[in-house]
């Protein structure tokens, strides 16, 4: 089937889309946007976040079918040319970067957090970003990095 | 594999019925792991997500209609006061990603009993609404579990709602798993009071082949409760009221834990979850 779908401010059109397949998928492989990860395919590990319609959501549990005439915003959309987003930044300076796999997530998900909670508590905090893992448990500088884009 | 896309519940139910096979999808956190894992290859998915009816809740004369296709996120945001039970049920869903999209709907058509919601639609009386082209029928939440993963719907048929009948009383819901988020019930618990009938509801999950209401325990502690003058739950009824609960499960030894654990766990969770329940009644009686 044909997917019409708005991804970071952008109609993009795919063809043969296999019904069954992710949103995810459709990013990764048919759009280019390889930003979003794909890791444990089940919404376990959030690698995969992105906005759909303005929420959170795990791209690899949405049907491609079911982004049909909906806005998709990826990590790929959060910055504003080469000026990265508060969020971005602040994982950068906070050193919260390892392997790299589940920073888009956890980038999308705390962009999201600051949206809603512009001062998070620390319980906040942990409660936005429990449905992302990080394999290499760096989740003290990953907290560090939000409280600070908090700050900014 | 074919992708429906109604945009009404007049068009949803023409379908389904002209497809009986087609999966319904609503937030696809059960759906799509199936089809990403190659567990599930249905001839057809009935996506629900455009079906405006079912994403709202309204008061009704008896209690709260909660439309089937509500996501938790909402559920916690907006019901608190009326569901309280379901509101703190859906707060331990997965994670904020899942219950964005996770519906009370979705839970009752994958009828895992490991399901967060089933303890408290079996403790607070829910109606499940379901409908097809031939009309409407409404199955008592005691009646919709019929199997591990199975329920009471015909083919043909779709989840369209859940009643909730006005409860007046305090409710509680727990659950034991390995960590806060993201987690499958190793067992889960929830309880509600009716003082309009000195009632009391119990039901359990992910301790049997289904969610299972725990009949004998209802019975003893609506007796046992000082209904009309509250005094203090003492440590003895507390206690019995766990152990009835723990007999009324038919946990088994698996990945998550023991059948043996599982029993100590329900009775602990019982115990705890009616003596704050019954707090807050006192409390406000």
């Amino acid at each position: 089937m044909r997917l019409n779908v708005t991804v970071n401010g952008e109609a993009r059109q795919a063809d043969d889309v296999w019904e069954g397949e992710s949103l995810l998928y459709v990013l990764r492989e048919r759009l280019g946007l390889p930003g979003s990860k794909n890791a444990c395919e089940q919404g376990e590990c959030g690698s995969c976040t992105v906005y759909l319609d303005g929420t959170p959501v795990c791209s690899c549990l949405v049907a491609a079918g079911q982004a049909e005439g909906c806005e998709v915003r990826t990590v790929e959309g959060l910055a504003e040319g080469d000026q990265l987003d508060r969020v971005q930044q602040s994982f950068v300076d906070a050193g919260a970067v390892q392997c790299g796999f589940c920073t888009p997530g956890l980038v999308v998900a705390a962009h999201d957090l600051l949206k809603r909670v512009p001062n998070p508590s620390d319980p906040e905090i942990r409660e936005a970003l429990a449905g992302n893992l990080c394999r290499c448990t760096g989740y003290e500088k990953i907290l560090d990095a939000v409280r600070l884009a908090a700050t900014r | 594999m074919e992708f429906l896309r109604p945009t009404s519940l007049a068009e949803a139910l023409e379908a389904k019925s002209a497809n009986p096979d087609a999966v319904p999808i609503a937030g696809g956190t059960d759906v799509m792991v199936e089809l990403n894992f190659d567990h599930r290859r249905p001839a057809a998915l009935l996506d629900l997500n455009r079906v405006g009816e079912l994403a709202e809740w309204s008061v009704t004369a008896t209690g709260t209609r909660l439309g089937a296709g509500v996501p938790y996120t909402r559920i916690i945001a907006e019901l608190g006061d009326r569901l309280p039970g379901l509101a703190m049920a859906s707060r331990t869903v997965g994670s904020p990603q899942i219950r964005n999209r996770g519906t009370v709907g979705g839970n009752l058509g994958a009828s895992s009993p490991a399901g967060d919601t089933h303890p408290v639609l079996l403790a607070t009386d829910a109606v499940v609404e379901v409908a097809s082209v031939r009309g409407v029928r409404e199955i008592p939440i005691g009646e919709f579990y019929r199997g591990v993963k199975r329920n009471a719907l015909e083919p043909d048929e779709l989840i369209t709602a859940i009643h909730l009948p006005e409860g007046g009383g305090p409710q509680q819901f727990s659950k034991v798993g390995t960590r806060n988020a993201m987690v499958i019930a190793v067992c889960s618990f929830g309880v509600a009071l009716h003082p309009a009938d000195n009632r009391v509801g119990a039901g359990i999950g992910s301790a049997g082949p289904t969610p299972i209401r725990a009949v004998d325990a209802e019975r003893f502690a609506a007796e046992e409760l000082s209904w009309d003058s509250p005094k203090p739950l003492t440590d003895a009824v507390a206690r019995r009221f766990g152990e009835l609960v723990a007999a009324a499960a038919t946990p088994i030894d698996d990945v998550r834990g023991t059948a043996a654990y599982r029993r100590h766990a329900l009775s602990v969770l019982a115990r705890r979850t009616l003596t704050w329940a019954w707090k807050d009644y006192a409390r406000c009686a």
